[in-house]
């Protein structure tokens, strides 16, 4: 059974949350994810749960990580700037193998840059913007019922691959309303807990995901962001345990790659194909129900990171490929690595919208 | 049927809330496919205020609205900012208290300002006037879905005042002129 709403996609994003079992929340306001931090801070008391006001977004995404280790799930919830001040101890999360969920509501950078416009300009910096070697998963919403969706989604993935899980919505996504049916309830995928007497906290499974050793159950684990062995001790001068270490938190992701990437595919014999995510898609979902005669094909990522680079060869007759974008290509960059074909970066800077009208044209030229 | 209903007026009259309301109304209680977005930032704080409202019985791509046929005008500024580019075809509903121009389309005029203040007591609630006033001249949602999401989005106790500000837009609407 499900329930119609008609919610702000921030909103949406937060119940998402809640029904996912996520009971802790630590963050510090920002425009324009503020909303997310706001139902919380009203949601979670009332369900047993905790709404921290942090002092800032280093300690908020601090907060999260302890709450994880004590098998809570649990989320922050920012835009770029606050994304920023994030990124050291999103490092030590990814080299901890902490699940949690960052919610990032993109507005124009770099800086303050736009505060109630909406931006695409922090995909790579979500991939990449801690220092050293790992990988995340990073969701795309491209309306309200996937805000909700993909935040539960997200809170799945973070305890599945134990990594930080980004939601990369922005401004446009994060605060327009739309309909939305809400479930009765979720699936859930529980985190997997170490209880096998012997195995070592860091020890890991074939899929390449330790058991989590939960504080409070015994294990007397220790948590470092230094290079640590199997059983968590630092080990920072073995360059066999470095690299170890290092290569699994890089494939325990992409080495699942077909199993994590969600995308959709449109007019799969399209010679003229648009790839594109969150909000952007909105506009080109729009050129497709307004010239259903040009055949022009799209590629929808939901799942931004791990890339899935298999996905363009399902178009077989592309000729081109037209990826527009809230910033300047960064992922139409990594669009390129992975196909042959010329890629058209459409990008839009500013905080409105592709119209409809201009990527239109953009596809009818290359027809 | 497609309808792309703009709504602006300045920062405090309820102009958000009022585009949240018709989103409502037409989502929950005539179940159709509705996007409700607004102009954020601080030009809307004060300055002209602006919410935007499509409406489709088909799903909705696009969320920002492209050809707006029903505006809701509540200030000046509002109508030089939006409402003077309103198109021939287009119909708008205006506050005679607070607009002196008058569109180039069909327009409807609701004294909402001074009824809310001298009739009902509230100024605030010269927004939920114009909506009643805006559902009897548009018919873009039913009258009864305008008054549950009208009810569901009000504060507990202004219950009757809202119902009552409704009812008085409606009746007291006029044709304006063809533009």
């Amino acid at each position: 059974m499900t329930m119609r709403r008609f919610l702000q996609g921030n909103i949406a994003c937060a119940e998402g949350a809640i029904a996912a079992g996520c009971r802790f929340f630590a963050g510090y306001p920002i425009t324009p994810s503020t909303e997310v931090a706001e139902h919380m801070a009203e949601r979670l008391p009332k369900m047993g749960g905790t709404f921290i006001q942090m002092e800032d977004e280093i300690a908020s995404i601090a907060a999260v990580i302890g709450a994880s280790w004590t098998g809570k799930r649990a989320m922050t919830a920012t835009s770029g700037p606050g994304l920023s001040l994030m990124m050291e101890n999103i490092g030590y999360a990814a080299m901890t193998e902490t699940p949690c969920v960052i919610v990032d509501i993109q507005r124009g950078g770099p800086s303050t840059g736009q505060p109630t416009m909406a931006s695409q300009g922090d995909m790579l910096q979500a991939r990449f913007g801690s220092h050293g070697d790992y990988s995340i998963i990073a969701l795309s919403p491209s309306g309200v019922q996937e805000m909700y969706e993909m935040t539960v989604h997200a809170f799945n993935m973070a305890d599945r691959y134990r990594i930080p899980v980004f939601l990369m919505a922005d401004e446009i996504v994060g605060h327009m309303r739309e309909p939305m049916e809400v479930p009765d309830s979720v699936l859930i995928i529980q985190r997997r807990l170490l209880e096998e007497e012997g195995r070592k906290p860091f020890e890991p499974r074939e899929d390449l995901v330790p058991d989590f050793p939960l504080f409070g159950h015994g294990h007397f684990v220790h948590v470092t962001g230094l290079t640590h062995d199997e059983r968590g001790y630092p080990s920072t001068s073995n360059p066999e345990v470095h690299e170890r270490l290092v290569k699994r938190l890089v494939q325990k992701v992409e080495g699942a790659r077909r199993e994590i990437a969600m995308f959709d595919v449109v007019n799969p014999d399209a010679e003229v194909v648009f790839v594109s995510y969150g909000a952007p898609s909105r506009s080109v979902q729009q050129v497709l129900h307004d010239f259903p005669g040009e055949g022009f094909g799209h590629l929808r990522l939901k799942t931004p990171w791990p890339f899935p680079e298999w996905a363009p060869g399902r178009f077989e007759n592309a000729k081109t490929f037209i990826f527009p974008e809230l910033n300047m290509g960064q992922m139409a960059r990594e669009l390129e690595r992975h196909v042959d074909q010329p890629v058209i970066s459409v990008p839009k800077l500013g905080g409105a919208l592709h119209s409809p009208e201009e990527l239109a044209k953009v596809a009818m030229e290359e027809r | 049927m497609r309808h792309e209903i703009l709504l602006s007026g300045f920062g405090g009259q309820g102009i958000i809330l009022s585009s949240v309301i018709l989103g409502r109304a037409a989502a929950i209680y005539d179940l159709k496919h509705v996007i409700q977005t607004q102009v954020y930032g601080p030009e809307a704080r004060g300055g002209a205020s602006m919410g935007g409202v499509i409406i489709d019985d088909e799903p909705i791509h696009y969320p920002k609205l492209r050809r707006p046929d029903i505006y809701l005008i509540m200030s000046q500024e509002g109508f030089e900012r939006y409402g003077a580019k309103a198109e021939a075809g287009a119909v708008m509903v205006l506050d005679s208290d607070l607009v002196q121009s008058r569109p180039g389309c069909r327009y409807f005029e609701v004294p909402a300002t001074s009824v809310a203040k001298k009739e009902l007591g509230k100024v605030i609630v010269a927004n939920i006037v114009m909506l009643g006033a805006l559902v009897r001249a548009t018919g873009v949602v039913s009258e009864g879905a305008i008054e549950r999401a009208t009810l569901e989005s009000v504060p507990k106790g202004t219950e009757e005042l809202n119902l009552k500000a409704l009812k008085r837009g409606r009746e007291l609407i006029i044709m304006g002129g063809e533009g």
